[in-house]
């Protein structure tokens, strides 16, 4: 059983910098507990409730079924000449995804707490893996979105699914980004926790999921501040055809969810060398 | 050869801040922020400037060592000492203020068996997840996966959710785990201080056969010597964050026995006979009321003075003083507290026990002065020096519920009663 000593390994310990190439190198060569950690996040969600997987469709579907009675049929919010329950499930897919992955990241590192104060590991690993999980959860929502489509004889255009990758990388760079500012200030002040959910109800009405965002007439420019106007006007856009995809919004969107996600993984790798100590 | 670990001026400091700009929540922040904005800005200004009064807490200063490939070696010091900090800086979980350390080969460190189980997890998804954390990959873990399940015996509930587990179970699997990694150097923290005696000798067992068949290298860190001895040539025993020595196990275990010694179970003094009254003797003994200057944080004791009387005192009395390590007085307590009169003593020898409850005092050392006087007049007789130490019992509440993070120097038990109006 003897082993040879791997003298590729070399580990130096040093007072912590803040970025190093070092980073992402470590990155991929603990791939495996990223899956490991998706892996257990999805076995343990679906474990715990009686409906298992099914979860990650009625939830939406739910919030589809109350929206399209409510804000359809009895409010009347036009729909761009989509049917009402198409129009807001394509926008709730990607609001989920979003509102999901800045929730669960936030939490990331106080939910696992115990294991970062016994082991190392790159700490970057607990974001991401939670997006994965909600990455999984879209996957499997979006089957709805497919019965919808067949149930009102609705073809979708294919550049909009082709499209559906590039949408999903502005939300999730934006909720990675959010997400990890959020973290950071988590582990200092405890009471972020109980502020999000609160928040992120707000931002719903604040994006246009519900509603087009031409009901906002004149100030929905104010609207497309938030980059998931980008995202769902976009989704809508390229798979329901209700308008010409606008390039230069989502473009301008992606700027600023890039810049969010680079101050976040700033924030994130500062205060990552005084986690164990807080935590 | 090359050393597998070399560190080199290791220190960690942290910032104890005595300003009153620390806050908790966010909220409070807020709320600060608008109620007195001058002195917010006022106090970040100077956070900003590093002009704040913060006190540098040296956990661990200039830690210097060379450990060879298949070496192991024993970490021993008091609490507070600094074997936490090193444990947690070597496994990366803290970095360290200053210096480096350099580890060639792969390092895996336990300091707690069972890392990231999930109680609804069944056993057979927590070896993978458990195995993944401690950083073997799904392969490994599958070639192994037999091993160990026969090692923790638990094949007839493999599939079932460890919540299920006696605690038994529950250790010994997480052990089986651990113990079937195969790292280059191993860093354990007291872990084998679970489960049954028969289990921890497997366990010992599991741990001489790797270190001597495969070369491995083997950091252990234990408050028990009788462990340390069995499994460690060398030996690193720890002071205030310091080296204090570094050699053959057997010296430097003894040497720390030997410090520990200081402390005298009883003191005894010589005749003075001018005193009118004088003590004799002072004795610290364990709740069977057996001399011992070690007292579990979670028992009581008692500290028991004889003193003879020479000459009729009248209006006078017993008191104790308790001190801490750095002499700051942390209790006064009087024989009158009870009872509000003074005593008129005839000549004669006396015994006066005091009972000390369990969790008065947080883990750590003490001393304490006691006294024979007339309040506010004259002491007849005063010794000082009585030096005891409360120790970190094993199951005790502040180990369980704060990892062992010392809190204050007093634990008494408050009584909390929560209402919902």
């Amino acid at each position: 059983m003897e082993k040879t000593l791997d003298h590729t390994s070399i580990t130096i310990i040093r007072p912590k910098k803040v970025f190093s190439f070092r980073d992402i190198t470590e990155l991929w060569k603990y791939k495996e507990l990223l899956y490991f950690f998706v892996w257990r996040d999805l076995k343990v969600r679906y474990k715990q409730t009686a409906i298992g997987v099914a979860w990650a469709i009625i939830q939406p579907f739910i919030s589809m079924v109350i929206f399209s009675v409510f804000f359809g049929k009895l409010l009347n919010v036009p729909s761009e000449g989509i049917p009402y329950p198409i129009f807001v499930y394509t926008g709730l897919l990607f609001w989920q995804f979003f509102s999901g992955s800045l929730g669960e990241t936030s939490n990331s590192l106080l939910s696992n707490r115990s294991i970062i104060t016994k082991v190392y590991f790159p700490r970057l690993i607990l974001p991401i893996a939670s997006i994965a999980v909600q990455f999984v959860d879209f996957f499997v929502a979006s089957v709805v979105l497919v019965g919808l489509m067949f149930y009102y004889g609705f073809v979708p255009h294919i550049l909009g699914i082709l499209l559906i990758p590039f949408l999903l990388f502005i939300a999730f760079l934006a909720a990675m980004g959010g997400g990890m500012i959020l973290a950071s200030i988590n582990v200092k002040y405890r009471d972020v926790r109980y502020v999000l959910p609160y928040f992120i109800q707000i931002l719903l009405f604040l994006t246009p999921v519900i509603y087009p965002p031409s009901i906002a007439g004149k100030y929905s420019w104010i609207l497309a501040i938030n980059p998931l106007t980008a995202v769902i006007k976009g989704a809508r856009g390229a798979l329901l055809g209700t308008e010409p995809v606008n390039w230069l919004l989502l473009s301008i969107s992606l700027t600023a969810v890039t810049v969010m996600f680079v101050v976040g993984l700033y924030l994130f790798k500062k205060t990552e060398r005084y986690f164990a100590d807080v935590v | 050869m090359e050393p597998i670990i070399t560190a080199k001026n290791l220190s960690k400091s942290y910032k104890i801040i005595h300003e009153k700009g620390s806050y908790v929540t966010l909220r409070d922040v807020i709320t600060e922020s608008i109620k007195h904005p001058f002195k917010f800005l006022k106090n970040k200004a100077k956070q900003a400037t590093g002009r704040e009064i913060k006190e540098t807490f040296w956990a661990l200063k200039n830690v210097n060592f060379e450990i060879k490939k298949g070496e192991t070696l024993g970490i021993i010091g008091a609490n507070g000492s600094g074997k936490s900090t090193l444990l947690k800086i070597l496994s990366q979980i803290t970095p360290p203020t200053e210096g480096e350390v350099t580890v060639r080969g792969k390092m895996t460190s336990l300091l707690e068996v069972g890392t990231g189980f999930h109680p609804e997890l069944t056993g057979r998804e927590n070896i993978f997840l458990n195995g993944a954390i401690l950083g073997m990959s799904r392969k490994e873990i599958a070639k192994k996966f037999d091993e160990i399940v026969t090692f923790a015996g638990v094949e007839q509930f493999l599939d079932t959710p460890v919540k299920y587990y006696s605690s038994g179970m529950y250790v010994r699997l997480a052990f089986a785990v651990a113990a079937h990694m195969e790292p280059d150097i191993l860093v354990i923290d007291e872990v084998l201080a679970v489960g049954d005696v028969e289990f921890q000798k497997k366990c010992f067992g599991k741990i001489e056969q790797v270190t001597k068949e495969a070369g491995r290298t083997v950091l252990f860190v234990s408050h028990n010597m009788g462990a340390i001895q069995t499994l460690c040539k060398k030996c690193i025993l720890l002071k205030k964050g310091q080296i204090e020595m570094f050699g053959e196990t057997e010296e430097v275990v003894n040497k720390y026995l030997d410090s520990n010694k200081n402390l005298e179970s009883i003191t005894t003094y010589l005749v003075k006979e001018n005193l009118d009254a004088q003590i004799m003797k002072v004795s610290i003994l364990n709740q069977n009321k057996i001399p011992q200057p070690q007292i579990p944080l979670n028992e009581k004791f008692f500290i028991e003075m004889d003193y003879v009387v020479r000459k009729p005192i009248e209006n006078a009395l017993t008191t104790i003083e308790f001190l801490d390590n750095s002499d700051s007085l942390l209790l006064f307590s009087t024989e009158m507290d009870k009872k509000p009169s003074l005593q008129n003593y005839k000549v004669g020898s006396y015994t006066t026990t005091i009972e000390i409850p369990a969790y008065l005092f947080n883990f750590g050392q003490y001393s304490c002065r006691l006294n024979i006087e007339h309040p506010f007049i004259a002491r007849v007789d005063s010794v000082k020096g009585i030096n005891f130490e409360v120790s970190d019992a094993e199951q005790s509440r502040a180990r369980i519920l704060f990892r062992g993070k010392s809190i204050g120097k007093i634990t008494t038990i408050l009584n909390y009663n929560t209402k919902r109006n």
